[in-house]
């Protein structure tokens, strides 16, 4: 393994993000606490509790997760396009990383930058709000491994993605759909039965809800559950990430 | 000497467009390299395939003894490539760059510092090494690429075209930088459009067309095997646009000028003939030069006659 050139190209993903930290952690965190601002303190009067929490304490634990998810995909995907517009992927390419190294250096930025953007979110919520903390540790794994899930679906699209054009469609048509869908604004329950089935086929809602399990203790599934479906899907993401990686698909011919 | 690069059979398909066919020669250590061809003829997917940019459909490339697929750990840190294409990153410094690519390579420390700066000052770039890509000329963006090619001071080094679009002044500092690095051991592969570049520089050429080698040898022997010798005769008297010549010459004539006339004759036809032509046509001559033809001229000769 060339450890120090997988180091290498980790701090340089993480010094492309911090180059530009106001667009990369700080607006991210001020748009997710809109969310806040508004479904929070406009909307919770109307809204029943959930399990004993006022709608503000179950929404935060959700809009925390969503940043996170959201942050990490764009960093992957916008650091492997511009690499390819600029062309300055050619620089890494012609090195002796190899694509499993390359993998991990995209996905560790990826991770950084979400738990970067989601710890502004939960500071700020946990300021205004009385957070409760059932187990950190749940907390923790699920931050890291959605996180890291999704910066490998951010890598994916990137790779995929010739233009910028492709790369908004990907993230307007699947990924901000599937995330508004997934439960960070309400419980499933909540939903008619048609809705609740069709919530369990997407992969965020179980990111959501074991990460929101590591805060008060109740989830709309099984904590396992979750926690088995987003390893599997992280699995397979990082399959077809090295697949990728390894053919050089659109970025070696 | 021992070949420094090894292409074995090596052939690339995009699509319907064969871009190399079974391509194989080898590209001594220490040697300068020029690989020349017309557009499309293949030496950029053929350099890229040395890099492992490219992906061959068949056959194998190795770079010191080290298969580029196989082996290619240790087949890239033998080989520096410099791009065609000028590529920019906007978010680091000319000599963050330089630092972070040599963190791909492992290197790192006081050394590896100094290394940089080194091929910072030895390609004038000490002044902008804070500045960004983006705020560089065309000229400085090439040299910065092959700065980073250098970083990890590499066996082999390629130079895709590096003095496209690039003024005469740089041109010559980049030669002369490419003689330096050739001296000081490292292989060079030149691709390049200015013939005049490789016949000042490569000490072997292969001459590429539709994805195959038409010719490989050493410069000079390519030079003396072709057919031709140039004459150039001056005429003080006679306007060269309106003289008739007899078919002996009219045949050979290449090129009409103000003052002169460029006939290309067959080195196996002695100069005494020829000066029975010319005295036949009745010609009066200011002065007369003969000349061996030049890799331009070859290489015209191999890609568009046979075209």
């Amino acid at each position: 393994m060339n450890w120090y050139g997988c180091w290498a190209f980790f701090v340089k993903e993480v010094r492309r993000f911090y180059s530009v930290v106001v667009q990369t952690i700080f607006a991210p965190v001020v748009s997710t606490l809109l969310f806040l601002l508004i479904f929070g303190q406009v909307i919770e009067a109307r809204i029943d509790s959930f399990s004993g929490l006022t709608y503000s304490q179950f929404l935060i634990p959700g809009l925390v997760m969503m940043a996170i998810l959201q942050n990490a995909f764009s960093n992957s995907s916008s650091s492997i396009i511009q690499s390819k517009m600029y062309g300055n992927l050619t620089f890494v390419l012609v090195s002796p990383i190899s694509p499993l190294e390359l993998y991990i250096a995209f996905i560790g930025a990826a991770v950084l930058r979400g738990l970067a953007v989601g710890l502004g979110v939960l500071v700020v919520g946990w300021l205004w709000f009385d957070l409760q903390w059932y187990s950190v540790s749940w907390v923790v794994l699920f931050a890291v491994l959605s996180a890291a899930l999704m910066g490998g679906v951010g890598l994916i699209a990137g790779i995929l993605s010739e233009k910028y054009d492709h790369l908004a469609a990907f993230q307007n048509f699947v990924i901000i759909p599937l995330t508004f869908l997934s439960g960070v604004f309400y419980s499933i329950h909540a939903l008619p039965e048609f809705w609740q089935t069709l919530s369990h086929f997407n992969p965020f809602f179980y990111m959501v809800d074991g990460f929101r399990y590591g805060f008060y203790a109740s989830s709309d599934v099984s904590v396992y559950l979750s926690l088995a479906v987003t390893l599997a899907f992280l699995l397979v993401v990082t399959v077809i990430n090295l697949i990728l990686l390894l053919k050089g698909v659109k970025i070696r011919h | 000497m021992s070949g420094a690069v090894k292409f074995d059979q090596v052939s690339k398909q995009f699509g319907d467009l064969q871009a190399l066919n079974n391509v194989s020669f080898e590209v001594e250590e220490g040697s300068f390299f020029g690989l020349l061809g017309p557009n499309g003829a293949g030496k950029s997917t053929l350099i890229n395939a040395m890099s492992s940019l490219v992906r061959p459909t068949s056959g194998c490339i190795s770079v010191m003894g080290h298969d580029v697929i196989r082996d290619y750990r240790q087949a890239r840190r033998a080989l520096g490539l410099v791009p065609q294409e000028l590529i920019s990153d906007p978010f680091f410094s000319i000599r963050e760059l330089l630092r972070v690519q040599s963190g791909y390579f492992g290197l790192r420390g006081k050394a590896q510092w100094a290394w940089v700066d080194e091929l910072l000052e030895r390609l004038a770039l000490t002044e902008k090494a804070n500045a960004e890509t983006q705020q560089l000329s065309g000229g400085m963006k090439r040299r910065v690429l092959i700065a980073m090619a250098l970083v990890h001071k590499p066996q082999v080094l390629v130079l895709d075209e590096p003095t496209a679009g690039v003024d005469v002044d740089l041109r010559r500092t980049l030669w002369e930088f490419a003689r330096e690095l050739h001296t000081a051991g490292h292989t060079i592969i030149l691709t390049t459009h200015y013939l005049e570049e490789a016949e000042a520089l490569c000490d072997r050429v292969a001459i590429m067309q539709k994805g195959e080698v038409k010719a490989l040898e050493k410069t000079q022997a390519l030079l003396a095997r072709h057919p031709y010798r140039y004459l150039r005769i001056t005429l003080p008297e006679h306007n060269p646009k309106t003289i008739n010549l007899t078919s002996e010459l009219q045949l050979r004539l290449v090129e009409r000028e103000a003052s002169a006339c460029l006939f290309r004759v067959e080195k196996s036809i002695s100069m005494e003939v020829i000066l029975g032509w010319l005295q036949e046509n009745g010609l009066n001559i200011k002065d007369l030069s003969t000349r061996d033809a030049s890799l331009e001229e070859v290489f015209l000769d191999l890609t568009e006659v046979k075209a």
